[in-house]
């Protein structure tokens, strides 16, 4: 491997760099060289090798002059939703290809302004609709990991599943993700990874291509709960501009690792204890509570009893929203426009035809038939109604406990192109993941285990809203004790 | 109520307006791009307003504030708790592909609007509702052969569309409820009234029935951009309305355009047939939540209106109400009004407003802010003629001298010397000169001949260039002559 800086964390970056053990410019000389040595997983849909290494440079002067910000010259993958000044911007479709926006997303500026340095930007599922990064117009990425004694390549999970990759490959120190109904945690768990996914309105929306606007945050993806910790302290931020973001201060996630965990309570909800449930992800679950019980906490069965209905409201209002959100993309003003005969309607079908891929066509059909006169009061006002009633589940659940402890995902990663033909089965992976999306609640999934195959699984906290400090606390005690090392080394 | 005859009776006609006006701003409704009117194409667009990938609207402040002012003026509920809602179709100059606007959750409920007919009766107008909305861009299709050029300088600006039940039963009411809405907005300052430059326009939907039976099925007829052209379509429309069903036809409930060269009225015909608009609320907004106590400031700080003001100059200046309702139309009028009457009589003010000055302006094509003089300059005429210093006659030649030279009435009445003779000796002069040169007429007035009197006030004046004080004349006069 070309990296002499194989798995590194931002917190070990940010010591090397303190201590002058190497460059800025050094490490991301030699995470470029990563990248190059490592384009089968196709996680990068665009690298910005130059710019990384000048902004590098940039981050070297700084640490000489002793004016170095808390993120100096460390190397990150952004996930292609995230819109970048000067740099092409695609959400991984057709439609967007060659888009380059003029201006800087809130999460990256945050980020940028700390110190950090962009190695490109990370492939995803087409606008972030898929769990297995199968729906990218710019091809599939292949998970690092493979099971044991077996090739066949693997997906990483979706949608941020080129920024999973690039991290659990040592493809960069960390990714940023965004999370609609699992899109952080869902590949953080398949790729052996930390994704958290902050309160609704923690870090702003502005700048980030639209999903579903009342779902879509952006979260870190990173090896370990130190690195989450560190990561988000420097997206979150109040922004004025996004309407939805809230105001309120952004604590130091990392000063609060250490606090005591003793006397805290931990939710199992018994919903979430599936019919013909992998054994293995029963097992390590029953074993992730121990481990909580092992640093002091209480273990307490709670009902979420609208489980249930999670997954089906959630595949009619992300879609309801991505319908309307996606309308902008019409090829009159940016973007691609098709070649077409006829009048404006004409042009409108060509070009969203040619534009999107199946699964962003299927759910804009969806949400366009849920919003539509008739079918609006029985599918999309009915899904909001149980919306607030999931909400109002974990608000219960959050008067006996402080966190939730649950799977992140069924199973490990599956082959590539495996569910690709079966929408539903592709969005049962989401069904640990959604309800929290629902309710607006953080949650991180920490690797925890390997399957018999030898594929990493992950561990969800849920916690309450903007208390992101003890879902950190929580998934570093689970961290700690699963001594889980993220080594793909199975793969090529 | 005023009915139409048809072939085969009496017709009445329902009408109900729906009016957008444009939110007096700096900024739009949701961006911070400028809305001056007639800047160059796309000078005016954020990132916003362009629907650029991740780009999110946030409210302005500003806009909410003038629709509830405007609701408050109009007496109509403001709704604490409002919803902005999406609004979605194609169009190139709709960038997102949806129109921000309120749907089941409008910021502004129910009011009523009285309306002064000329005849001198009141009619009340139900207001349905007042919703903020943003205004799309503006395609032109007349400047290339196929393309159409899109300019979204326009685009997100804030609208109001204020909504009539179909209370309006004559083209004369729905003038009256326009003129009145206009005029309430523009005392509140919340919308300029342009019609011309589009900053308020009239969806108009008509329908016609007969007395006491069932609504009818009506027509819309959009974007009607003037009052006098408001009433051209409605009298096209119910004409044409009746001529159709008395000839056996149906109305479609359809949208039709004005054509104010032609004065008819036309159907669209637009391909897209059926619209669903799949409105829903938008995720991008939390909904509007006012507070009370800040309304109640809005509405403690609303200046005076036409019908509040109207009842004032009858009251205090002993207006007749006609005065008063032409006076007050215009909060400008009203000003200039209150300035010139100011310590006078307010009824002589009135009259030369109503008079000479709105003569001067109609023949200059001039708004009472630009008029050629000032109110207070009117004011120093008034009192030159209560005090005796001009007579009206007078009055009039040194008004249009101030009109033409801008200078103030005293000193117009010293630089022409039109000063009023009220000297008694000079005048008695002018009087014996007469009286010597006129033997037959002295004979015909000591005969009885009453009538002869003017005959001499006529001579006198003529002599004085009408500069003597008429009743010093009258009086001197009938001395001389009964002596």
């Amino acid at each position: 491997m070309a990296s002499t800086f194989p798995g590194l964390t931002i917190a070990d970056a940010r010591d090397g760099l303190e201590t002058g053990k190497f460059s800025a410019h050094e490490l991301a000389g030699d995470y470029i060289s990563a990248i190059e040595s490592a384009q089968n997983l196709n996680a990068y849909i665009t690298e910005t090798p130059e710019s990384a290494l000048s902004a590098a440079k940039q981050s070297d002067q700084r640490i000489k002059d002793g004016t170095a910000r808390p993120l100096e010259g460390i190397p990150l993958g952004i996930k292609d939703l995230f819109c970048t000044d000067g740099v092409q911007t695609t959400a991984a479709s057709r439609i967007l290809e060659g888009f380059t926006p003029p201006y800087e997303s809130f999460v990256t500026q945050n980020l940028w302004d700390a110190g950090a340095v962009m190695l490109g930007k990370t492939n995803l599922d087409e606008f972030a609709m898929g769990s297995s990064n199968g729906t990218s117009y710019f091809g599939a990425v292949e998970n690092p990991w493979h099971r044991n004694n077996d090739d066949s390549a693997l997906v990483p999970g979706g949608s941020s599943g080129g920024s999973a990759t690039a991290v659990a490959a040592g493809l960069c120190t960390a990714a940023t993700g965004t999370d609609t109904g699992g899109s952080i945690r869902q590949p953080a768990s398949f790729c052996g990874v930390v994704g958290m996914k902050p309160t609704y309105g923690r870090c702003s929306r502005w700048g980030v291509v639209a999903f579903a606007s009342s779902l879509d945050q952006a979260g870190p993806i990173t090896r370990t709960v130190r690195d989450s910790a560190i990561l988000l302290r420097h997206m979150a931020g109040f922004d004025p501009r996004d309407s939805t973001s809230v105001d309120c201060p952004v604590p130091d996630y990392e000063a609060a690792l250490s606090k005591p965990l003793k006397g805290l309570k931990v939710g199992i909800p018994k919903e979430y204890r599936l019919d013909g449930m992998d054994e293995q992800v029963s097992k390590l679950w029953d074993q992730g509570v121990e481990w909580l019980v092992d640093a002091g906490m209480e273990p307490v069965e709670i009902s979420l009893p609208n489980t249930a209905h999670a997954l089906p409201v959630y595949y009619i209002l992300a879609p309801a929203e991505a319908s309307s959100n996606l309308a902008r993309y019409d090829g009159v003003r940016y973007g691609n426009r098709a070649d077409f005969d006829g009048d404006l309607d004409d042009m409108y079908e060509a070009t969203r035809a040619e534009g999107f891929g199946d699964e962003v066509r299927r759910r804009i059909l969806i949400g366009t038939y849920v919003l539509s006169a008739g079918y609006y009061d029985a599918y999309y006002l009915k899904a909001q109604k149980v919306r607030t009633l999931i909400a109002q589940d974990f608000a219960e659940a959050y008067k006996k406990v402080d966190v939730i402890l649950t799977p992140t995902t069924p199973g490990a990663a599956f082959a590539i192109g495996e569910k690709q033909d079966d929408p539903i089965a592709m969005y049962l992976n989401d069904v640990f993941t959604v309800p929290a999306s629902l309710a607006g609640i953080p949650g991180i999934s920490v690797p925890a285990g390997l399957d018999n195959d030898g594929l990493p699984l992950g561990l969800q906290i849920l916690g309450q809203s903007f208390d992101e400090e003890t879902v950190f606390n929580v998934g570093a005690a689970i961290e700690a004790r699963a001594g889980f090392s993220c080594n793909p080394g199975g793969s090529k | 109520m005023s009915l139409l005859q048809g072939n085969t009776g009496e017709w009445e006609m329902v009408i109900g307006l729906e009016v957008h006006a444009q939110v007096i701003s700096n900024a739009k409704l949701f961006s911070g791009a400028a809305t001056t009117f007639g800047a160059a194409p796309n000078s005016q667009v954020s990132l916003v307003d362009a629907a650029m990938p991740g780009m999110l609207p946030v409210i302005n402040g500003v806009c909410v504030e003038q629709a509830v002012r405007t609701g408050l003026g109009l007496g109509a509920k403001i709704n604490l708790v409002s919803v902005f809602d999406r609004k979605n179709y194609f169009y190139p100059d709709l960038p997102q592909g949806y129109q921000i606007s309120q749907f089941t959750q409008p910021v502004v409920g129910e009011g009523v609007m009285v309306l002064d007919m000329e005849d001198g009766s009141q009619r009340n107008i139900g207001i349905t509702r007042l919703h903020l909305e943003q205004d799309a861009g503006k395609s032109i299709h007349d400047q290339d052969p196929k393309a159409t050029y899109v300019d979204l300088n326009r685009c997100g600006v804030a609208l109001m569309e204020i909504v009539s039940e179909p209370d309006i039963r004559s083209p004369e009411e729905a003038c009256a409820y326009l003129t009145k809405l206009r005029s309430i907005v523009r005392y509140l300052g919340t919308c300029d009234g342009n019609m011309e430059e589009g900053s308020m326009r009239a969806d108009v939907n008509v329908s016609v029935r007969r007395p006491g039976e069932a609504l009818g099925t009506r027509a819309e007829v959009k974007n009607v951009n003037s009052i006098r052209f408001v009433h051209q379509a409605i009298e096209f429309e119910a004409a044409r309305q009746i001529e159709l069903i008395e000839d056996g036809g149906e109305v479609a409930q359809e949208t039709r355009l004005f054509d104010s060269v032609k004065c008819e009225t036309r159907s669209m015909r637009s391909k897209e047939e059926a619209h669903d608009y799949r409105y829903f609320p938008d995720p991008d907004l939390l909904p509007l939540v006012l507070d009370a106590a800040w309304v109640e400031k809005l509405k403690a700080d609303l200046p005076e209106l036409p019908d509040e003001k109207c009842a004032r100059f009858i009251a205090d200046y002993g207006l007749s109400a006609y005065d008063a309702g032409i006076l007050v139309a215009e909060r400008e009028t009203a000003e200039y009004f209150e300035t010139a009457a100011s310590g006078r009589d307010g009824k002589i003010a009135a009259n030369w407003i109503g008079g000479e000055l709105f003569r001067v302006l109609n023949d200059q094509g001039l708004d009472i802010g630009d008029s050629p003089v000032s109110a207070d300059a009117l004011g120093g005429l008034l009192d030159l003629i209560s005090d005796g210093t001009l007579s009206n006659r007078l009055a009039k030649d040194v008004f249009e001298e101030m009109v033409a030279s801008g200078k103030g009435a005293a000193i117009v009445v010293e630089e022409k010397g039109l000063k009023q003779i009220t000297d008694t000796g000079a005048i008695e002069a002018e009087v014996d000169k007469v009286i010597a040169s006129a033997p037959e007429q002295v004979e015909q007035f000591k005969s009885g001949n009453e009538k002869v009197i003017g005959w001499f006030v006529g001579k006198i004046m003529q002599a004085t260039k009408g500069k003597a004080n008429p009743g010093a004349v009258n009086e001197i006069l009938r001395k001389k002559l009964s002596d």
